[in-house]
């Protein structure tokens, strides 16, 4: 079966021992989109990843990659980029030639090579040793190095992993260059606001099955925005609680804030409500749902 | 098969390993020699477990070639040694990972690996046999024997054959590492292992129990690397041998194709 889509996977699931690490996923990711796979530590991400490039066999379903099925990935992997559960290179060897190693494995021209640590902020260190590299800069090899083959589908897993803030936005932007220009990315991240600052698609994981699936912007709309208000007294936080309460609201206090679920056109009401009854507010902010409130508020925790 | 192969030399070249390598093969080959000439008089013997090799053998056409035939043993200790790290290491850096998403053929990767180190091994056998004759002719002078049969046609015949059957046996060492290496995938486990058994369990076995060495592919590659001995023939050492070597392979390279990377 060919498919239009980047990637799709069917009631895909791995077992390991008694513990499903994977449990009957089911996604798709189009074409040209940048998809951000989150999910907590051991929620199954890198297996599925590892899966989806023909690293590990999956106990039940399957899926494609490119079209191709994943019991084939000779088919697909020649026009995939990918960095696996971080960079992993030989220590002894400098970056240049770790990643001439994969390029000549891979059947691609060397002559890339330089314009690609370039392309990362590794102009200068090609010629160092593996070894010396600090962990942003193996991170950013780890990328160089996905790009080798110049790949129509790029899959990252926790790419920002050591960068400081400018490494961060600097990979943001290539990321979101590449889509422009055709190339699909598949970004696992536990940095949910990198996520949602960058990713038009979300695969969301917990506990090995999917809990969410599909457009980044379909997901916020479903969250309702949150007044965050703060009083001028610790003491009237419960009193200000109720309050909302009474107007029909669901209500949280959180660190000396009460967090009342509602429009931004409540915020006036809760003002006035406040003032008559005696308490003072030192601030009253409407904020949108992020996806790091979305996804504790979807996986209970 | 061919990429991975490139792949694999451009590893192989590196000067931590490959520099490192030929200081071994330099020792190895100067000791093995220096026992053999520089005891040639002594009670004790000079070569392999006290066994007398006297003047008039080394003056042999065949003596020139004698001494890295005799180092065959020691130079499979070091291919063992590279090529278990060379695989195991893929393992514990975590990069086997990237070379499949590269090369999704299992076997590519196992074959090209392979033919990669079998190349390292012709560079090693080469540089100790340079080393062997250019010594063996130095310590030939110092203790008064004769080279003049070591520059005849049989000499050169001698040479080759010695060659090859060293390339033979340090090859097959070298298969055993990456068995190793791929049964235990850590370069510590797989060397300390290999070492232990082919220097102690096999050796030490070999010296109490009368006729175990027939069963022992470590001791048989050293009768392959000196051509068969009065007990073992050269035939029955290398098919037993390598008829070990390669069944153990065929099972490690069935379980790599077969088995998770997960690490």
């Amino acid at each position: 079966m060919s498919s239009p889509l980047a990637l799709d996977v069917a009631d895909l699931s791995k077992k390991y021992g008694d513990r499903m690490a994977l449990s009957h996923a089911n996604f798709e990711v189009p074409m040209g989109s940048i998809c951000g796979f989150v999910g907590p530590n051991g929620s199954g991400k890198t297996t599925t990843i590892r899966m989806l490039l023909g690293l590990i066999t999956p106990t039940t379903g399957g899926g494609h990659v490119l079209g191709e099925s994943i019991t084939e990935p000779e088919k697909y992997l020649p026009r995939v980029g990918a960095m696996i559960e971080g960079p992993a290179f030989y220590p002894a060897l400098t970056g240049f030639q770790n990643l001439n190693v994969l390029a000549k494995i891979g059947g691609f021209s060397t002559d890339a090579i330089a314009g690609l640590l370039d392309l990362v902020g590794l102009g200068d260190r090609g010629d160092s040793k593996y070894k010396t590299y600090s962990l942003g800069m193996k991170q950013r090899l780890g990328i160089a190095a996905a790009l080798l083959p110049n790949p129509k589908l790029l899959v990252l897993d926790e790419p920002t992993n050591g960068l400081d803030p400018a490494g961060i936005h600097e990979i943001r932007t290539l990321l979101r260059k590449l889509a422009d220009a055709g190339t699909t990315v598949f970004v696992s991240s536990h940095l949910l606001s990198e996520i949602e600052m960058i990713s038009d698609h979300l695969v969301m994981l917990r506990l090995g099955k999917v809990i969410f699936s599909g457009k980044t912007s379909d997901l916020l709309a479903k969250q309702q925005p949150v007044i965050v208000a703060k009083p001028e007294n610790v003491s009237d936080l419960n009193k200000l609680a109720q309050i909302a309460t009474a107007a029909g609201h669901d209500v949280r206090i959180m660190e000396n804030t009460v967090h009342v679920t509602g429009t931004s056109d409540f915020s006036a009401k809760l003002n006035k409500a406040a003032f008559e009854a005696g308490i003072t507010l030192e601030s009253l902010t409407p904020v949108k749902a992020s996806l790091e409130e979305t996804f504790f508020e979807m996986t209970g925790e | 098969m061919w990429n991975v192969l490139r792949a694999e030399l451009t590893k192989l070249r590196r000067p931590s390993l490959s520099v490192s390598t030929l200081l071994a093969v330099t020792f190895v080959t100067s000791l093995i020699t220096s026992v053999l000439f520089l005891l040639v008089d002594s009670p004790e013997g000079n070569g392999e477990r006290g066994i007398k090799i006297g003047r008039d053998v080394l003056s042999l056409p065949t003596g020139i070639s004698l001494s890295f035939s005799n180092s065959a043993g020691l130079l499979g200790v070091v291919a063992l040694c590279v090529f278990a790290a060379q695989t195991a290491q893929e393992y514990t850096y975590g990069t086997l990972r990237n070379l499949l998403v590269r090369q999704p053929s299992r076997m590519k990767i196992l074959i090209g690996k392979l033919g990669a180190m079998k190349l390292f091994a012709i560079v090693m056998v080469t540089f100790s046999a340079a080393v062997g004759i250019a010594l063996s002719y130095l310590y030939a002078g110092v203790k008064n024997i004769s080279t003049a049969a070591w520059s005849t046609s049989d000499a050169k015949a001698a040479v080759l054959h010695g060659f090859i059957n060293v390339l033979i046996a340090t090859i097959g060492y070298g298969i055993f590492g990456m068995i190793l290496g791929l049964l235990f995938r850590s370069p510590i486990s797989a060397i300390s292992i290999g070492v232990i058994w082919n220097l102690i369990f096999e050796g030490l076995l070999s010296a109490f129990v009368k006729n175990i060495d027939r069963y022992f592919p470590g001791q048989l590659l050293s009768i392959v690397a000196q051509g068969g001995s009065d007990r073992i023939s050269y035939q029955y050492a290398l098919f037993t041998s390598y008829g070990f070597l390669l069944g153990g392979l065929a099972v490690v390279a069935f379980l790599f194709k077969k088995r998770d990377v997960a690490n």
